[in-house]
């Protein structure tokens, strides 16, 4: 099965609010997925259920092929997972925050090894590599993040507002990153609040209301809308008027 | 109605705000455009009273940042990066703290907040530490504004809110625009910096540039273009590598491509078939804000 994400019907009721009602789409093998919607839309209890941190309601879901009910713990082996909140550990140093996940997921220590040494060359932290992750601009610690959680090759990699804060320049190498990424046969699944990001995905699904009101490529998803950016058809769709 | 002359900050050895000068004109929606680690917020909590100095000077609506401290924070508004309401506090009883603090009344100014505070207004009992994301904005933005002041201080109002509620609050601003009021306005999103009457450009502490949005486009002195294809990742590849260009990085849809004086649309195509690239189209654009401003973090 070349299906990274698949869904059907997944449902997460939490009393009588329906957080994530019913949505259902696949996400192929190396994809970029934009995942976008409204604050308060749905998109974090449905990753949530995705990284086998929340148990659905109804509906059924797998991730790299396990079930979400009854293979949590080989879902969280697989993939990888980085937010803007949390990903790294601000008082510990760059080396050891590559160990320490490198640790958890049980790389041996030949592979963490060279897994570290690649990843301080690749992104240039060399001279930082024993300064306190907490000192270093946001960012570096947004890329390094970012290669942390690809530290075990996992076959999806959620990534959750990765971007926010950061200046232009910065912004466009992350994505370098995940495009780099991506084209290694990492499937990304992204939420951004930057609509030109949304852009940079091959499909974008977009929540409201805890359903999936669209699901297509960018330049599909603006033809539908007659409109010439992501912009455009978000502001359609979430806010249930016309942009203008 | 803001002066700021020569202003400096330091924190240990880190010089969060250098040499920092601007004017602002009474009744402009002036914005500080500039990523986390610039100095937006240190500027801000300078203008506000909050942090002193460590060397220039700087006046608010005439009065001194350090001379006239008191009588400077009954006539700006200030709102945090950071939710700064009480969270056990209901919605109402947010508000009429901050009233009561500058010792005016919800009623007494309540036309200045009508327009946003209707939309609380059903949830008024609920704890402001409830909200949603969007709500808890708009309260804090309804207790900057309690007391009347000359001029409003909005740091990063939208860092984290999604497109349609930053729109709304964009809207909002420019209604207390209409009104008169002069607001200082923080953001690392470059789309907003058109909606400001003037922006500066700040990183790492220091001013890139001052000017209207059109103004700050038209630094941009060199060829660009927009090109687009197939494979967007050999494509990044590909023209970064090419002896023409300057830089090519992702803008939405499209890569913008600038490249050395003289080079043509004709110039770009022939590299790229020769690299066998399918579907590709290259056309000459006009720069924006953000093309002006990574240009000038590069090149000063």
């Amino acid at each position: 099965m070349d299906k990274a994400v698949t869904t059907n019907k997944l449902t997460k009721k939490f009393g009588d609010f329906v957080a994530t009602n019913e949505i259902t789409f696949e996400v192929a093998q190396g994809e970029i997925f934009g995942f976008l919607g409204a604050n308060g839309a749905g998109k974090t209890t449905a990753m949530r259920m995705l990284c086998g941190l929340l148990k659905p309601t109804s509906g059924e879901a797998t991730v790299a092929g396990y079930n979400v009910y009854t293979q949590s713990e080989q879902i969280k082996q697989r993939i990888g997972y980085m937010s803007q909140r949390f990903s790294l550990y601000e008082d510990l140093t760059v080396r050891e925050n590559i160990r320490f996940y490198g640790g958890i997921y049980g790389l041996s220590r030949a592979d963490l090894k060279t897994k570290s040494a690649n990843i301080i060359q690749e992104l240039g932290l060399g001279s930082v590599a024993d300064t306190l992750v907490e000192s270093l601009p946001l960012g570096w610690k947004q890329r390094l993040a970012f290669s942390v959680a690809l530290i075990h090759d996992p076959k999806v990699v959620f990534l959750d507002e990765p971007t926010g804060g950061v200046d232009p320049i910065t912004r466009r190498q992350f994505w370098d990153k995940i495009y780099e990424a991506a084209h290694n046969g990492t499937t990304i699944f992204v939420t951004t609040h930057y609509m030109d990001e949304a852009e940079y995905c091959h499909r974008v699904s977009i929540m409201v209301d805890g359903r999936i009101k669209a699901l297509d490529t960018p330049a599909e998803l603006k033809r539908a809308y007659g409109v010439n950016s992501m912009d455009g058809v978000f502001q359609i769709l979430a806010r249930g008027k016309s942009a203008l | 109605m803001i002066t700021i002359e020569n202003i400096s900050k330091t924190y240990g050895e880190t010089r969060a705000v250098q040499d920092v000068s601007l004017t602002v004109e009474a009744g402009e929606l002036f914005g500080l455009i500039g990523p986390d680690g610039a100095g937006k917020t240190t500027l801000f909590k300078m203008l506000v009273t909050l942090l002193l100095p460590d060397a220039g000077r700087a006046t608010v609506a005439g009065r001194d940042v350090v001379r006239d401290y008191r009588a400077l924070r009954s006539v700006v508004g200030y709102m945090p990066g950071r939710f700064s309401l009480y969270p056990d506090l209901s919605v109402e009883e947010n508000l009429q703290f901050f009233a009561t603090v500058f010792g005016t009344s919800i009623a007494a100014n309540y036309e200045l907040i009508r327009e946003i505070y209707v939309q609380l207004e059903p949830f008024k009992n609920r704890r402001a530490g409830a909200l949603s994301g969007g709500m808890k904005q708009k309260l804090a933005l309804c207790c900057a504004l309690i007391h009347k002041p000359e001029v409003l201080f909005l740091d990063e109002p939208t860092t984290g809110v999604d497109a349609v509620s930053r729109k709304e609050f964009w809207e909002m601003l420019g209604s207390l625009k209409k009104r008169g009021l002069t607001i200082m306005v923080s953001t690392p999103y470059m789309d907003e910096a058109s909606l400001c009457d003037r922006i500066a450009l700040m990183q790492t502490g220091k001013i890139l540039a001052i000017n209207t949005p059109s103004g700050v486009e038209r630094l941009f002195d060199k060829p660009l273009f927009a090109v687009k294809a197939n494979d967007t990742y050999h494509l990044i590849q590909d023209l970064r590598k090419a002896p023409f260009t300057i830089t090519c990085y992702a803008f939405g849809e499209f890569l913008h491509l600038t490249t050395q004086d003289g080079i043509s649309e004709n110039d770009i195509e022939s590299y790229l078939a020769e690299r066998q690239h399918q579907a590709v189209e290259i056309r000459r654009i006009e720069a924006g804000i953000e093309d002006s401003f990574m240009n000038l973090m590069q090149h000063g």
